[in-house]
């Protein structure tokens, strides 16, 4: 059940993910590492210790495979992250339906993670490191995060505050509109982020093909995933074979 | 000579090992220990890479030991609630040996927990800025709060040496305290009663991980009481298998049998309702909670391995009908072999159930295409838990040495003397 009042926010930004085009490609997740300052894994890093705000699992369905981007969900009810951790170290911003980590607040505890269903966020288990030369072309928008610390996507929050600054510069008010890294660099297209208070963007998401992984649990997840094809749908609901992309 | 050079700190009437034997006992501990502080040493400096926890097990052998150790250190609050509340007067005899296992526990347990969070100098910001929705503010709160009132109630004990004794301002302090002794007694088992609630909490709340996540009452979920009821459990018994440990270990007799009869007793009626309460949830669960939120139990079971149905039944069968039996059957109870089985079972039987709602809720994948993970600590998360285990042993083993964690062993060494 929604919250009261989530519908009054002054943005609500959600993503449709078109499964049917996405290719595995991983553009969005390099994208993504390259805009948010996610440091490349160390030598020693193994799949389970690296920093990914993105990951493409590989869903296999005995025909086509298809592919999924899973990140944070934003998700708007009872968020299961905020509401545990002990030093309101995440905050869900209800200017813009985001959930929000802050890592100069975080105490490295690591429950917000256990509690994420989606297993969407990572922590820092070692000291970020850039190859020489590689730390002048970090994002300065973006504020680089310190060992001990979890993180996450929030759906580029440097971009977004870009994007209002722009808009207040303009004089303009309201929902700022931006685009994602990881949006912009699918060369598929499959990734749309808007706003869900806008009517059009909401009945895109609302579509008969469009689900929102464990939908069940009640978290009100803010990404939705469109196919045609059933088997894929099916698969996202049971517990199907898979490798991970 | 050397063998002697403490003999005026232990207790009158009292016989203890030679220095030097107990300098051999301590050894091999103080070496666990060193080796301990430098596997924390290596976390603390480099970060938790040196661990195998990951993304996935973002809890492992820490958070699930430290919750076994905080369940088994119960009895410290629980046996100081009988003696001085419910005024099971024999429980006098063990009351010391209580608290400083209560002591160690949580001591030890808070320990670890600072070198597990990513960044321990922020501690402080629980305190500053709490999140009041969050069960880990509550268990912070209520397991500082206990340690001190634990570092209070040791110091009576501490008083009880020989030497400090001997100074007439320490044994007024010593008679205020235990006064005051009640106060903390009810402090303490109000405190303890909150975290150890809070720590299954930590669990049930768990929305996103149906395999944790329990109903409740009010804002509490079933968890916090079963936490509660299974600590109260089996803190007797873990007081019972320690002091007759150190009856084995130190040859001598420490308590009465009675003792172990009253702690054997309580243990098993305190168990057996655990059982009970445990099965009913395990069946609301399976029938109504996990399904409900689209996840059939026997999906989580259907992995196998060291996650299936066996560890259902063994936690709650083997270890804990089982134990209860036999610790309730007064015949059964009357044979310490027994006894101290039952109380072992009921320690197991409580360590399997925090392991299974630490590693098992982490081990299941929630998404549908995800995998099952397994994971082995690694010889850093061995060592730093070898370094709370050799500190307890330490310091048990001094508080025996030279202050009266045992009251009756001095009339029982008389009485065979006699003999």
């Amino acid at each position: 059940m929604r919250k009261q009042g989530a519908e009054t926010r002054a943005a609500r930004y959600a993503m449709l993910i078109d499964l049917d085009r996405c290719n595995g490609c991983g553009a969005c997740m390099v994208a993504c590492a390259v805009e948010n300052n996610v440091p490349p894994p160390q030598p020693a890093a193994t799949p389970r210790t690296g920093l990914n705000w993105l990951r493409v699992f590989r869903l296999n369905t005995g025909g086509r495979d298809a592919f999924i981007p899973v990140m944070c969900m934003q998700c708007e009810d009872e968020t299961p992250c905020q509401s545990v951790c002990p030093q309101k170290a995440v905050e869900l911003d209800p200017a813009t339906g985001i959930v929000g980590q802050i890592p100069e607040r975080c105490l490295g505890c690591r429950y917000c993670m256990a509690a994420c269903p989606y297993q969407a966020r990572v922590f820092n288990w070692r000291d970020p490191q850039w190859p020489a030369g590689m730390e002048r072309a970090l994002n300065p928008r973006v504020s680089v995060r310190q060992r001990g610390t979890v993180e996450k996507c929030n759906f580029c929050h440097g971009r977004w505050q870009a994007a209002l600054e722009k808009a207040a510069h303009d004089g303009g008010s309201g929902p700022v509109h931006y685009t994602p890294a990881c949006a912009e660099a699918c060369p598929a297209q499959a990734i749309r982020f808007g706003d869900l208070n806008d009517p059009e963007f909401a009945a895109a998401c609302r579509s008969g093909e469009t689900f929102r992984l464990l939908e069940s649990l009640g978290t009100g997840p803010k990404v939705f995933y469109r196919t045609s094809r059933e088997e894929v749908r099916e698969a996202t609901r049971g517990f199907g074979e898979v490798k991970r992309g | 000579m050397v063998d002697r050079i403490d003999e005026a700190w232990i207790a009158r009437g009292v016989r203890r090992a030679p220095f030097g034997r107990f300098l051999l006992w301590a050894a091999p501990w103080a070496a666990l220990l060193a080796l301990g502080a430098y596997a924390i040493f290596l976390c603390l400096r480099d970060g938790l890479f040196h661990t195998n926890m990951d993304n996935r097990y973002v809890f492992g052998l820490w958070i699930f030991l430290d919750l076994a150790v905080i369940a088994l250190g119960a009895g410290a609050f629980f046996t100081g609630f009988l003696l001085y509340v419910l005024r099971k007067t024999e429980l006098r005899a063990v009351i010391n040996s209580a608290v400083v296992i209560g002591l160690v526990c949580y001591s030890g347990a808070v320990l670890i927990l600072a070198v597990d969070v990513g960044q321990p100098l922020r501690a402080w910001f629980t305190f500053y800025h709490p999140n009041v929705h969050s069960m880990l503010t509550e268990v912070t709160f209520c397991i500082t709060c206990y340690l001190t009132v634990l570092l209070i109630e040791y110091v009576p004990v501490l008083l009880k040496n020989r030497r400090l004794k001997m100074k007439p301002s320490m044994l007024v302090f010593e008679y205020n305290l235990h006064k005051v002794m009640v106060v903390f007694a009810l402090i303490g088992t109000l405190l303890s009663f909150f975290h150890q609630g809070s720590l299954g909490g930590l669990f049930g709340v768990l929305r996103g991980r149906p395999f944790a996540f329990r109903e409740g009452l009010l804002i509490w979920p079933s968890t916090f009481f079963l936490f509660v009821l299974s600590a109260m459990a089996v803190g007797p018994s873990f007081v019972a298998v320690t002091t007759w440990m150190a009856e084995k270990i130190t040859r001598r007799r420490l308590v009465k049998d009675e003792v172990y009869q009253t702690l054997g007793r309580i243990s098993g009626k305190l168990l057996l309702a655990y059982v009970f309460f445990k099965s009913l949830d395990t069946l609301l669960w399976i029938n109504q909670t996990a399904p409900e939120r689209g996840f059939p139990a026997h999906r989580f079971y259907e992995y196998g391995g060291a996650f299936g149905t066996w560890i259902l039944f063994t936690e709650i069968a083997l270890l804990g009908l089982v134990p209860a039996l036999l610790l309730l059957k007064p015949e059964w109870r009357a044979r310490r072999g027994l006894l101290i089985a039952g109380a072992a079972l009921a320690c197991l039987g409580v360590t399997l159930n925090r392991f299974v709602f630490t590693i098992q809720t982490l081990a299941l994948p929630t998404l549908p295409f995800d995998r099952l993970l397994l994971y082995w600590p690694s010889w850093q998360e061995f060592a730093a838990f070898g370094f709370v285990l050799a500190y307890g042993m330490l310091v048990y083993s001094f508080s025996y040495r030279y202050l009266k964690l045992f009251p009756q062993e001095r009339e029982l060494a008389m009485n065979e003397a006699k003999r």
